[in-house]
């Protein structure tokens, strides 16, 4: 590991970057400490509304059973909830990026202004007049109208993801399958889309953390407990909870957990996503 | 995950048989299946986005009250809403904690995420498995964060008090059961949330900037601080306006943070322009009163947006 680059100075730039790391792992610490704090207070659900020992004396679970048995089916909901909408914001989203990267159609320049400008509307201020259609469109209380509502955080966003990176296909790839004789959807179907699988998978991913993490949506566009994804119910567990705060930390331990495992297999997309999606 | 995306589009295919000779009509038919990739999209952002955003002037004009899901009238008022939301002194307050709340968690997150960035532009052991853990706080939901910061900042049993009593500091702190305190609290908890996406992108910035620029400054003697203010910083400028306009845009509308960790008290204390909204629309049902805090959280976004589109076309492009 630290033969990694030959340096001329060897011992001082190792004892330096060495130096370098215990001070990065001091960071780490602080970052996450509260994390930490989230599954360490989740493993000592008897302590209640009293302090928490530093570190869990023994692996007491039954904050987990309990969170488990309140909270499993919102978790449930949520999974739903956010893979449908993945599915939509793929479905509408990469058809648009390559018709947006590729046709020169007369509006493309005002679409895709108008996809930055939607990145700017306060999630609020939508809620409050998709609230009043969704009561008109019976769509109030069902999963496929937070599907929807979810799926709109994603879609601008993968659209702008997606069209920068199926600007840089190269044409001839295009024109070679279009001699061939196949029409604009064969070609995107056939190659556009296998060669954009790492957009691809960007932007799901991040339509599925945005759609995870909703919290607004689920809180405005619900009125009864029919369609509750787990940050709500978390929110509403504290509630009436208060005095539990090991149930309600091993739900939020349980609500991290799919953010953790995307950061662990996918890192290098979502770095690219956070990066790729803002600089553009 | 790309079968959906496939029959989606599959489906908006045009029938397309017979091919007729007359290339007129083969061009406007072309132009129609090209429309029909992107149209669906159009129609998706013009409902979920357009439309709210018309709506929402146009009940800042009406009354509404619990009676109107029963009756669907929601008759028109003038300017009611508007004279009555601007007079209220909770306004004001509102306005006020939104600005302290966005700037005051710009500043932070900015100034440690860039340290930490320009720290992760070294190279040392284990430097790239520390810096994708950096992006957990992220990652999670933010009403989670929110959650675990409350049971955190609690005054009498938090870890935060009672590390600060031991080691001899102030241990009764109310982070966020008094007033004075409680909107400080929730902007250091969001500066929290905030650093591993400012430390992200701006080191993206950095491992742009060529190295050579920073030989050669050390060349002509340069000091590392000199460097940084006079290389690194200016080189870094497209890069940090960026990340400070979508900052912005991402923190003067949070919502979830503010209502897991206060629920915008103790005493209206970190009641923002966001948390105000749905207090009016979805707490006492009066959807007027919210489209009007709702179109003013807009007019300060727009104001934004226009600023950021002016920094991105100044980009290159």
């Amino acid at each position: 590991m630290a033969a990694h680059t030959p340096a001329p100075a060897a011992p001082r730039a190792r004892g330096r970057r060495l130096g370098s790391t215990v001070a990065g792992l001091l960071v780490l610490g602080v970052v996450l400490f509260p994390l930490y704090w989230m599954l360490n207070t989740a493993l000592q659900p008897e302590s209640g509304l009293l302090q928490v020992d530093p570190v869990p004396g023994s692996l007491d679970l039954s904050g987990f059973s309990k969170a488990i048995s309140d909270q499993g089916g919102n978790l449930l909901t949520s999974l739903v909830v956010s893979l449908g909408a993945v599915a939509i914001c793929l479905a509408v989203s990469a058809p648009a990026a390559y018709g947006l990267a590729r046709f020169g159609l007369r509006g493309t320049r005002t679409i895709v202004f108008g996809t930055l400008i939607t990145q700017m509307v306060p999630g609020i201020v939508i809620a409050n007049a998709l609230y009043n259609s969704y009561v008109d469109l019976g769509l109030v209380n069902s999963h496929f109208g937070l599907m929807l509502a979810d799926a709109s955080l994603g879609i601008p966003f993968s659209i702008v993801l997606m069209r920068a990176f199926m600007v840089s296909i190269p044409g001839e790839v295009v024109e070679a399958a279009q001699i061939d004789g196949a029409g604009p959807v064969r070609t995107f179907v056939r190659v556009v889309l296998p060669m954009s699988r790492n957009a691809l998978i960007t932007s799901g991913l991040f339509a599925f953390l945005f759609s995870w993490s909703d919290f607004m949506f689920a809180l405005t566009l619900n009125t009864t407990d029919d369609v509750k994804p787990i940050t709500l119910g978390i929110y509403q567990y504290i509630g009436a909870h208060v005095g539990d705060w090991g149930a309600v930390m091993a739900a939020s331990v349980l609500s991290a957990v799919p953010a953790a495992i995307l950061l662990v297999l996918a890192q290098k997309y979502i770095a690219a996503g956070i990066t790729g999606g803002s600089v553009k | 995950m790309t079968t959906p995306t496939a029959t989606a589009a599959a489906s908006t295919k045009a029938p397309e048989k017979a091919a007729a000779p007359d290339p007129a009509r083969l061009r406007r038919r072309r132009r129609l299946t090209q429309w029909g990739f992107v149209a669906p999209a159009v129609v998706f952002m013009l409902l979920f986005f357009g439309y709210p955003l018309v709506r929402n002037v146009v009940m800042s004009f009406q009354h509404y009250t619990p009676k109107t899901f029963f009756t669907g009238q929601a008759p028109f008022n003038g300017t009611d809403n508007w004279s009555a939301v601007l007079q209220d002194a909770l306004f004001g307050k509102a306005l006020w904690h939104t600005l302290v709340f966005t700037a005051g968690s710009l500043l932070g997150q900015f100034c440690i995420g860039l340290a930490l960035a320009v720290f992760f532009s070294r190279r040392f052991p284990l430097n790239g498995v520390l810096r994708s853990l950096i992006l957990l706080p992220w990652l999670v939901p933010m009403v989670v964060s929110g959650i675990v910061w409350r049971r955190i900042l609690d005054q009498d049993t938090g870890v935060l008090n009672t590390f600060l009593g031991a080691i001899g500091l102030s241990g009764d702190t109310p982070w966020l059961t008094s007033p004075g305190m409680a909107l400080l609290s929730v902007i250091l908890v969001n500066i929290w949330i905030g650093i591993p996406f400012n430390m992200v992108i701006l080191y993206g910035g950095l491992q742009e900037i060529p190295r050579e620029l920073h030989e050669a400054a050390s060349l002509d003697g340069a000091s590392a601080w000199r460097a940084f203010r006079s290389v690194t910083l200016p080189m870094l400028r497209p890069v940090i306006t960026v990340v400070l306009v979508l900052g912005f845009m991402s923190t003067v509308k949070i919502l979830d943070l503010i209502l897991a960790l206060t629920d915008g008290g103790p005493a209206d204390a970190t009641q923002t322009l966001g948390t105000l909204t749905y207090q009016n629309s979805f707490v006492q049902l009066d959807f007027g009163a919210g489209a009007v805090v709702g179109n003013v959280l807009i007019l300060i976004s727009a104001a934004f947006a226009v600023f950021y589109l002016r920094a991105n076309r100044t980009d290159g492009k």
